[in-house]
C-alpha cells in the first residue's frame, strides 16, 4: 500500500501560487491606503473589492490549500493508511480551486453578501458546502480506517477544523437568494451581526488556529526530530480551546447594539482562552528543547519558533483586546489589522512556510530544498517584513484611538477625521513596505519550490508499518 | 429580555463551560501524575517511523494562569451583565456608561456655553473663541458634505460664498440645521419630451447668459413657463423658502453644461441635508449657525456687498 501523494503535491503547489496571488493583492491595497489613485478609476481595483479579495485569497485559497495538502499527508502518515479514495480527493482538489476562481470573479465585480469573510454569493457557498463535506468524508473516513489504535494529536485539531467549518459555513451563510447573484441573510439586526461574528471569531479559531495547531504538532517534532513534550498538556489545551472559542465571538461587538451580557461574555470567555491558546505554544516550544542548536543550522526551524512566537503573542494581544477598556481604545483602528497580520502572517504563514519546506523535498523523494541558503534568505525577508507591519500598524492605530477620543475644552473634538488619516499616511507607507517584503519572500519560495519539483519524478511512498507498541502504553492510551 | 427558559439555558451553559475548565485540569491529573515531576515520561506512542511523544506534567504556571482567569471570569459575571437577565452587583450597562460620560462632558463644557450664550450674533462672530469652536463643530458635523472648508461640492452648497439656497438669516440658518432641508425637483423630461429637454436647457443658460442656442432658447421660454415657472420664479431668480435656486446668477449647485442639466431634467434632483436637531445640543446648533453666517458674512465683505 502507498499514500496518495497526488492530491498533497497538487495543494502544495495551489498554496504557494495562491499565496502570490493573495499577497499581490494585498500589496496593492496596502500601496493604495498609502497613495489612493493606485485604484486607477476602475471599479474593479477599488480598494472595496479588492479587500475582500485579499482576504479571501489569503485564507480560504492560500491557508485553505496549506491545509488540504498538511491535513491530507499526516493524516495518511500518522494513520499508516492511504487516502479512502483517490476520486474523492481529485474532486476536494479541483472542488476547491473552483471555489477559488469562482471568488476571483466575482469579489472585483462587486458581488457580495458583505458579511466579512463570508462575502462569496449563495451559488458558491453550496458549492464550499459540498466541496468540504467531500473534504469531511474523505479525512475522517481515512481515520476510522486506521491501522494503529490511537488517533495522533494533530488528527484531533484537523479534525476539529473540519467539523466546526462545516458549521459555521452552513449556519452563517443562511439566506434567501432573489437573483443568481444576490441573496438576503435569514437573520436580522442584531442576531444577523452575532451570528456573523460568531462565524467570523471562529474562523479565526478553527480555520486559522486549530488547523495550524494540527499542522504544528506535526511538522515541528518532524523537522526538530523530538517528541511532542505532554500529552496530556495536549489532551487539556484542544478540548478547552474548541469549547472556549465558541463563546468569545461577541468581543467583536463591544459597545454596540448587541445586549451588554453577550458583550461581556465574549470577553471573559477571550480571557480564559488566554491559557488554552498558549498550551499549544508550549507544547511546539518545548518540543524544540533539546534541539536548539539546530535553529543555527536550520532555517526550517528558524521559521517554525517564530510562528510559535508570534502564535503567543497574538493569543495574548487578542484577549487584552478584548477587555471593554482597551476595545473603546483599539476598536475600528489599524491596531485591529495589526493584530490580524501579526497572526496570519507571523504564525499562520510562517508555520505553512516552515511545514510545507520540510514537506515538498519529500514529496518528491529528496533530501532537502533546492537551496537551503534560499531558505534562510526568506525567513529573514518575512520575519523582517512582519515586525515592520505589525509595528508600524500598532504606532498607528494607538495614534488613531487617542486622537478619535481627544476633547477641546469646549467639548469638540481636537481632530477631524481627516486630520487622523493624514497622521497615518507614514505608517501606511512602512506598512506597505513590510508586505512588499513578506510578498517578496514568497516569490523565493516560489523559485525554490520550482528547482525542487520541476523535472523530479513523482515517488510512490509506501505506506510505513505501525510501531509495535508496548502493551502498558497501549493500555494507558485506551484508557485516555 | 430572555424568557425563564432561555435565560436559564444560558445561565446553566455558561457556568457549566466556566467549571468544565476547572474539571478538565482536575480529571486529566491522572495522565501525567504530579508526585513523579521529575520524570519525564514515554507515552510509548510512536506514528509515522519518529513520531513520538512524552508526557510532562502541565507546567505550574501555565496552571496557575489558567485558575486565575476561571477565578477572574465568575467574579467578574457576578459583578457585571453576563449570566442572562442578572444585571450583576455593580449594575453597570453601557447605556449607564454613556449617560455618565454625556453628563460630564456637558458640564465641563457648560461654562463655555453659558459665554457663548449670552452673546448676541455679531458678537459671536467677531469672538475669536468661539469660532474656532464653530469650526471644529462643523468639521465634525458638516465636512463630509460642505467640505472642510466649506466649499462644497457636486450638490452640496458652497457655504463661503454669498448665495444663499434656503435662506440666509440667521433664523433660516438656524432651522436649516435643526430640522434638515429635502430638495424636491421631480424629472422633468416626461413631461417636456424629446425635444423639449434641450430647448429648455438652452434658455436656462440664457437667464444666466452662458453661450446658447437662441432658436431653442425661444421655444424653451414657453417650456419653462409651463413647468419651471412655480418653483424657480418668472425671472429665473428661484424660491429660497423652496430651496428652489437662482438660475440668473454664476452658482451652479449641480453644474451649468448641457449634460448636468440634462440629467437633472430626466432624473430631477433630490438634495437632501439631515436634521441635526436630535444630534447635537441646542447650545451647538446656534453657534454653528452664527458661524455658517459668519462664513457667508465674510464672503459678503470680500465680494463689496453688505
Amino acid at each position: 500500500m502507498t499514500y496518495n501523494d497526488k492530491v498533497v503535491r497538487q495543494f502544495t503547489v495551489a498554496t504557494v501560487l495562491w499565496g502570490i496571488v493573495g499577497m499581490l493583492v494585498g500589496v496593492l491595497i496596502a500601496a493604495q491606503l498609502w497613495i489612493p489613485a493606485l485604484n486607477f478609476d476602475i471599479p474593479w481595483l477599488t480598494y472595496s473589492r479588492l479587500r475582500p479579495l485579499h482576504t479571501n485569497a489569503v485564507i480560504f485559497a492560500f491557508g485553505g490549500c496549506a491545509l488540504f495538502a498538511t491535513s491530507l499527508y499526516v493524516v495518511q502518515r500518522t494513520c499508516h493508511v492511504r487516502l479512502i479514495s483517490d476520486k474523492l480527493a481529485a474532486f476536494v482538489f479541483w472542488g476547491w480551486q473552483l471555489v477559488i476562481v469562482a471568488a476571483a470573479i466575482t469579489l472585483p465585480l462587486g458581488i457580495t453578501q458583505s458579511k466579512e469573510y463570508a462575502e462569496l454569493e449563495w451559488p458558491i457557498d453550496i458549492l464550499i458546502a459540498v466541496v468540504w463535506v467531500a473534504y469531511a468524508v474523505l479525512y475522517i473516513g481515512t481515520i476510522i480506517k486506521r491501522r494503529v489504535s490511537h488517533i495522533y494529536v494533530a488528527n484531533w485539531f484537523y479534525a476539529a477544523f473540519i467539523i466546526t467549518i462545516a458549521l459555521l459555513h452552513i449556519v452563517n451563510n443562511l439566506s434567501i437568494p432573489v437573483s443568481m447573484w444576490k441573496s438576503y441573510p435569514i437573520y436580522t439586526g442584531a442576531v444577523d451581526g452575532m451570528v456573523q461574528w460568531w462565524y467570523g471569531h471562529n474562523a479565526v479559531g478553527f480555520f486559522l488556529t486549530a488547523g495550524f495547531l494540527g499542522m504544528m504538532y506535526y511538522y515541528v517534532p518532524k523537522q526538530a526530530e523530538r517528541p511532542i513534550y505532554s500529552y496530556r498538556l495536549s489532551i487539556v489545551h484542544f478540548w478547552a480551546l474548541i469549547s472556549i472559542y465558541m463563546w468569545a465571538g461577541p468581543h467583536h461587538l463591544q459597545y454596540t447594539s448587541l445586549p451588554n451580557w453577550l458583550q461581556s461574555l465574549g470577553m471573559v470567555f477571550s480571557l480564559i482562552l488566554l491559557a488554552p491558546s498558549w498550551g499549544g505554544m508550549i507544547n511546539g516550544i518545548m518540543t524544540l528543547s533539546g534541539a536548539w542548536h539546530k535553529l543555527r543550522t536550520d532555517p526550517i526551524l528558524k521559521f517554525m519558533i517564530v510562528a510559535l512566537s508570534f502564535y503567543g503573542m497574538s493569543t495574548f494581544e487578542g484577549p487584552m483586546m478584548s477587555i471593554k477598556t482597551v476595545n473603546a481604545l483599539s476598536h475600528y483602528t489599524d491596531w485591529t489589522i495589526g493584530h490580524v497580520h501579526s497572526g496570519a502572517l507571523g504564525w499562520v504563514s510562517m508555520m505553512t512556510i516552515g511545514s510545507l519546506y520540510c514537506m515538498i523535498p519529500r514529496l518528491v523523494g529528496k533530501k532537502e530544498m533546492h537551496s537551503v541558503p534560499a531558505i534562510d534568505l526568506h525567513f529573514w525577508t518575512s520575519t523582517i517584513g512582519v515586525v515592520l507591519y505589525i509595528a508600524s500598524m500598532w504606532i498607528a492605530g494607538v495614534m488613531q484611538g487617542l486622537m478619535w477620543r481627544a476633547f477641546n475644552d469646549d467639548g469638540t473634538l481636537t481632530y477631524t477625521f481627516i486630520e487622523t488619516i493624514a497622521a497615518t499616511k507614514p505608517y501606511y507607507a512602512i506598512r506597505l513596505l513590510g508586505g512588499i517584503l513578506f510578498f517578496g519572500g514568497m516569490l523565493i519560495m516560489a523559485w525554490n519550490t520550482w528547482k525542487t519539483m520541476a523535472g523530479a519524478q513523482p515517488v510512490e511512498v509506501e505506506a510505513a508499518e505501525p510501531a509495535n507498541w508496548d502493551s502498558s502504553a497501549a493500555a494507558e492510551g485506551a484508557k485516555a | 429580555m430572555l424568557d425563564t427558559f432561555w435565560n436559564v439555558f444560558a445561565i446553566v451553559i455558561i457556568i457549566g463551560s466556566i467549571l468544565g475548565c476547572w474539571w478538565l485540569l482536575h480529571w486529566t491529573k491522572g495522565i501525567s501524575d504530579r508526585d513523579d515531576e521529575d520524570d519525564i515520561h514515554d507515552t510509548g506512542h510512536v506514528w509515522d517511523h519518529d513520531i513520538r511523544e512524552l508526557n510532562n506534567p502541565l507546567p505550574r504556571w501555565w496552571l496557575n494562569l489558567f485558575n486565575i482567569t476561571i477565578v477572574f471570569a465568575l467574579v467578574y459575571l457576578a459583578l457585571y451583565p453576563g449570566l442572562g437577565n442578572i444585571a450583576g452587583f455593580l449594575g453597570w450597562s453601557q447605556e449607564n456608561q454613556y449617560e455618565e460620560q454625556r453628563a460630564e462632558a456637558e458640564a465641563a463644557t457648560a461654562e463655555v456655553f453659558a459665554r457663548y450664550n449670552a452673546m448676541d450674533l455679531d458678537a459671536l462672530i467677531r469672538d475669536e473663541a468661539a469660532m474656532e469652536t464653530g469650526r471644529r463643530l462643523f468639521g465634525q458635523n458638516c465636512a463630509m458634505c460642505h467640505g472642510s472648508d466649506a466649499r462644497g461640492a457636486d450638490g452640496f452648497p458652497n457655504l463661503v460664498d454669498a448665495h444663499w439656497q434656503w435662506g440666509g438669516g440667521y433664523d433660516t440658518v438656524l432651522a436649516t440645521i435643526d430640522g434638515g432641508r429635502n430638495a424636491a425637483m421631480p424629472p422633468w423630461a416626461p413631461a417636456l419630451g424629446e425635444e423639449g429637454v434641450p430647448q429648455v436647457i438652452e434658455y436656462v443658460r440664457s437667464l444666466s447668459g452662458l453661450e446658447h442656442d437662441a432658436a431653442l432658447a425661444t421655444e424653451g421660454q414657453g417650456k419653462y413657463a409651463m413647468f419651471c415657472i412655480a418653483c424657480h420664479g418668472p425671472d429665473g431668480t428661484g424660491n429660497p423658502a423652496l430651496g428652489a435656486p437662482n438660475l440668473t446668477d454664476d452658482y451652479w449647485l449641480y453644474g451649468s453644461d448641457r449634460e448636468t442639466l440634462a440629467e437633472g431634467l430626466h432624473e430631477g434632483r433630490f438634495g437632501a441635508m439631515p436634521a441635526f436637531g436630535e444630534q447635537l445640543s441646542e447650545d451647538r446648533r446656534k453657534l454653528l449657525a452664527a458661524y455658517v453666517i459668519g462664513l457667508g458674512e465674510s464672503a459678503a465683505i470680500r465680494e463689496g456687498r453688505n
